[in-house]
């Protein structure tokens, strides 16, 4: 096939589209709506995989789509870092589809064709972002997944939902339109640009602590990135159905908030000028104090899903921390950890679906014994945990490493002794979940006979926990991909 | 040469159409015959924009009596933008009247309201063509007089009054610029506006050419809804017929900021209005209140069409704005936001309407689950609500772009904040009535609803399609707008 890559970055934002168009047309039959979301998100998945060997030799295929005003374009540059995200979120788009199909008729959820349909339109805008050239395609995207997953959010409907629905839109949007937009104004009019170039292009531009201000102004207007006191959206969304909240907040839409920092970091700053910037250390304070503090919030809450958000609002920090040590090695870090973190964090959430469908339970104190009547469920849970706590053999381990090594490098001390004690304070809030599980007795009181959920879910949640373990014995693909950012950030 | 005689007939033609438009015994005919005058009219703002692209400047004397003594019409960079806007706006919103009137307005009134339409785009086309003030202030009345009858028209008993404050203000306004243009005849014994120009520049200090700018500049601000003068504007919106609030809404203030810049940096130059006089001190402030106040009062309206209305008092502030930082970035993104506003607001009166006409109420709770039964409707009111925002690839987004980039120009960044500011206040206006319109069913007992017919649709699609494209596709309207803005920074010749 004479395919360019122009015409695969295209392709890569158009099959999602047209699979919502499909999935609108296909909305009287379900069978065939569910196999155009399979078909898509496979065909997907593979444009995306079509695009890897050109990138892993060092092309940086581009694109351009529109200028709207001289030096502000849509346009599309692919290099590692964007194509570790997209390769991310292509793969899991058919698994999370195969766990949908199970969890959506599972649960008899109503509005499905409204659920299919806008999770394409937010795949198709993670690719936007993901590819992105410069900082306001980047921002066009990112509008676009809080629109498009806004209906997933408040999908239930209810009174609660769309209260959940507001603080999400509400937070996401109050923080880009008032500090992002204006952060990347400010870029352009400083420069004339906004193009993102390795080692950035704010050098001999701005200094002080105006360049501070700046980083404060990406690193908190990127709402998505979730670092504290801007997290509230994330454990409010976490009334979405399962599966939303499995792919959308464990992978496209928290993973396109931090992917932004990095990107912005890299990219538009450049390590070096962010190195003499004063009280840029504050900032990597703030990233610290997310980790710690959304951990010891994890370890108090009973609902799982909820315990799972706030688990990855931390997670989420590890990574805009390891942009902010301003160590390549730290960068190499913060981009595998964007990948082992999807991993294991949509595993978990696969998991939690899986026991709401079969079992109907939410909180972490019914869990007594559920490891006998779900097995499976159980074992994928406990390899995600793993990768959350950072144990070899799990995949999690990986990032975790290289981070220390970039801190140790930096001598950033408060970083380090921060990821050592989340990782204490992360098996503690998993560790009991797996020991009530395995070891307790079932309750009594709530013995409801059910087994293992539809098998459709399962599949999906064992194919992401053996992902969780083969990424850590096979950690070629993605540690390219990252050395090739911690590269070009000299 | 056609070309020559395109400015007396991008006015004449409407005007002598009018009352032929009143003759013609079948109202369906009269309504075709009205498209086709504005389609006609759009196609010759379209020549004139061609022909003025590279700086010329036409010129009409009537009668063939030579300025100054004749009444001149000068076609320019600027006023031919404005020209270009107005007359495409009717293009779109007189075959969408042909339709929505039936449920609105009663059978005998058609021609009438054809006819009014008329005289009203002729007036605004009049007062954006002329070069003599004096004329200007007879076609500001023709499309006043004209708007009074469209807006008394509703179907809500509420509308006389609308039509009757309107009036009041209207002709207040009306007086105060002919008193305006009395003092500066008084004073240089001329109206044309390039003659007045000449000769006010040479005046030195003169109580009399202060107290015309004053009397100019309360008058404007009263048409052009200049807080806190724009109390008429939100009734007068809210409950005229749909197509007239979409043509009203789009172009009439529009039209009062053409004729205040005209004024501003043509007649009284630069100079005057920013040096001696330090207008922009008065504008700035009036500017934001009327950004924070109007949206602010957008959000606790409980009708759809107050709320487009007080948004549109919002957006009269940015355009007041930008004129009031008085540099040529500033002055683009005020042009810029004419045309642009005209799209999103026209295009949004426009869906009001297409609702309007299906479940005969625009009230907030009224459109709940109308996201279901109508969702080519609410998709287009989606994208215009998108644009109102200013989100990236809508209109939009460049207009407030421009303007933030004149703030930063200035070093004014609590400008700026204030513009994000208003900006995160619409994006709470306009949810509320999507929030309701998707994620509320229908309530109880209401009747049934289904998609507006294609005739509503189409030309409400067309103009929300519109701020689509012109927010990626910018070169026309910033390329037009920056040549009118550079044109006027530079003085009158």
């Amino acid at each position: 096939m004479g395919l360019m890559p122009d015409d695969l970055i295209v392709l890569a934002l158009a099959i999602p589209l047209f699979t919502a168009a499909g999935v609108f047309l296909a909305s009287s039959w379900p069978n065939l709506r569910e196999g155009i979301t399979l078909l898509g998100s496979v065909l997907l998945f593979f444009t995306v995989i079509a695009l890897l060997p050109d990138v892993l030799a060092g092309e940086r295929p581009s694109l351009q789509l529109a200028e709207i005003l001289p030096g502000l374009n849509i346009s599309f540059t692919i290099e590692p870092l964007g194509m570790l995200f997209a390769t991310v979120a292509a793969t899991l788009w058919p698994i999370n589809s195969l766990y949908s199909f199970g969890y959506m008729r599972g649960n008899n959820e109503g509005n499905q064709t409204r659920f299919y349909l806008f999770f394409a339109i937010a795949l198709s805008s993670v690719m936007g972002i993901a590819f992105a050239g410069n900082l306001i395609t980047l921002f066009v995207f990112y509008e676009l997944i809080t629109l498009s997953t806004y209906p997933l959010v408040t999908h239930a409907g209810h009174a609660k939902a769309r209260d959940a629905g507001r603080i999400y839109l509400g937070l996401l949007i109050s923080t880009s339109i008032g500090l992002l937009l204006p952060a990347i104004i400010w870029v352009w009019y400083l420069t004339g640009t906004t193009d993102f170039v390795a080692g950035g292009i704010l050098k001999d531009h701005i200094n002080g602590p105006l360049l501070t201000l700046l980083a404060v102004m990406f690193i908190f207007g990127i709402g998505k990135a979730a670092v504290m006191p801007v997290h509230k959206w994330l454990p409010a969304a976490m009334v979405a159905p399962t599966p939303v909240s499995a792919l959308l907040h464990a992978v496209a839409v928290v993973k396109a908030g931090v992917f932004s920092v990095v990107k912005v970091i890299a990219y538009i700053f450049g390590l070096e000028i962010l190195k003499d910037a004063p009280g840029i250390d504050w900032l990597l304070g703030a990233a610290c104090f997310t980790v710690v503090v959304a951990s010891i919030v994890a370890l108090q809450q009973d609902n799982l899903k909820r315990r799972l958000a706030y688990s990855t609002i931390g997670q989420l920090s590890y990574v805009v921390m390891g942009a902010l040590i301003l160590a390549p090695l730290s960068m190499v870090g913060a981009a595998l950890h964007i990948v082992v973190h999807a991993f294991g964090k949509i595993t978990l959430f696969f998991a939690a679906g899986a026991i709401y469908t079969a079992s109907k339970k939410a909180e972490v104190s019914q869990l007594n014994g559920i490891a006998k009547r779900m097995p499976s469920t159980m074992a994928a849970f406990s390899i995600g945990a793993l990768s959350m706590i950072a144990l070899p053999p799990v995949a999690g381990f990986l990032s975790k490493w290289y981070l220390l090594l970039g801190a140790s490098q930096e001598q950033q001390y408060m970083a380090m002794a921060v990821i050592v004690l989340s990782t204490l304070l992360t098996a503690g809030y998993f560790v009991p979940i797996i020991y009530a599980a395995y070891l307790k007795d079932e309750d009594a009181v709530q013995k409801r006979d059910h087994g293992e959920a539809p098998l459709l879910m399962v599949i999906a949640l064992s194919f992401t926990a053996c992902a969780t373990v083969l990424l850590f014995f096979f950690p070629e693909l993605p540690l390219a991909l990252a050395q090739a950012v911690g590269v070009v950030t000299p | 040469m056609i070309i020559e005689h395109l400015p007396a007939l991008q006015v004449v033609l409407p005007l002598l159409a009018a009352p032929i438009c009143f003759l013609i015994p079948n109202n369906r005919l009269a309504g075709l015959f009205s498209v086709l005058v504005t389609w006609v009219a759009f196609v010759i703002s379209i020549a004139l924009v061609m022909a003025t692209q590279d700086g010329n400047e036409l010129h009409y004397s009537f009668g063939g009596w030579e300025p100054p003594w004749g009444i001149e019409y000068t076609i320019d960079t600027l006023n031919s933008y404005v020209l270009l806007i107005v007359s495409g706006i009717a293009a779109v919103v007189f075959p969408y009247s042909m339709t929505s009137i039936k449920k609105e307005i009663p059978q005998s009134h058609h021609r009438l309201f054809f006819t009014s339409m008329l005289l009203c785009f002729a007036g605004l086309l009049g007062m954006t063509t002329t070069g003599d003030a004096f004329n200007l202030f007879v076609l500001l009345e023709i499309s006043s007089l004209s708007s009074y009858t469209l807006i008394s028209l509703g179907r809500d008993r509420r509308a006389l009054t609308a039509s009757f404050q309107y009036l009041i203000m209207g002709t207040i306004g009306a007086t105060f610029i002919l008193i305006g243009v009395g003092l500066l005849y008084a004073l240089t014994g001329t109206l044309n506006m390039a003659d007045l120009a000449m000769r006010i520049s040479s005046i030195g200090e003169s109580r009399t050419l202060q107290a015309a700018f004053t009397f100019l500049l309360v008058g404007f601000g009263l048409k052009l809804a200049m807080f806190p003068l724009h109390l008429w504007l939100p009734n007068a919106y809210a409950y005229a017929p749909s197509a007239v609030s979409a043509f009203i809404g789009a172009t009439a203030t529009k039209v009062a900021i053409y004729a205040l810049l005209r004024f501003l940096f043509t007649i009284f130059g630069v100079e005057f209005s920013f040096e001696a006089m330090q207008v922009h001190w008065l504008l700035m402030p009036l500017a934001v209140m009327s950004i924070m106040f109007a949206s602010i009062v957008a959000v606790f309206q409980d009708g759809i069409k107050k709320l487009l209305a007080y948004s549109s008092v919002a957006q009269i502030g940015y355009m007041l704005l930008g004129i009031s930082l008085a540099n040529a970035t500033g002055l683009t993104a005020t042009l810029l936001h004419l045309f642009n506003h005209a799209l999103m607001k026209g295009g949004l009166f426009l869906i009001l309407g297409a609702i309007a006409y299906t479940i005969s109420s625009t009230r907030i709770d009224d459109v709940r689950g109308l996201g279901k039964a109508m969702p080519l409707t609410m998709a287009a009111f989606v994208v215009g609500a998108l644009s109102l925002i200013g989100v990236p690839l809508t209109v939009g987004f460049i207009s407030k772009w421009y303007l933030i980039l004149a703030t930063l120009e200035k070093g004014y960044w609590p400008l700026t904040v204030i513009i994000l500011i208003s900006s995160l206040i619409a994006v709470v206006y306009m949810w509320r009535v999507i929030e309701k319109a998707y994620f509320h069913p229908r309530p109880e007992g209401s009747p049934t609803a289904s998609e507006a017919p294609m005739s509503l649709l189409l030309p409400a699609w067309l103009l929300i399609s519109a701020n689509v494209y012109f927010g990626i596709n910018t070169d026309l309207s910033i390329g037009l707008a920056s040549s009118a803005a550079s044109m006027l920074m530079g003085g009158p010749n």
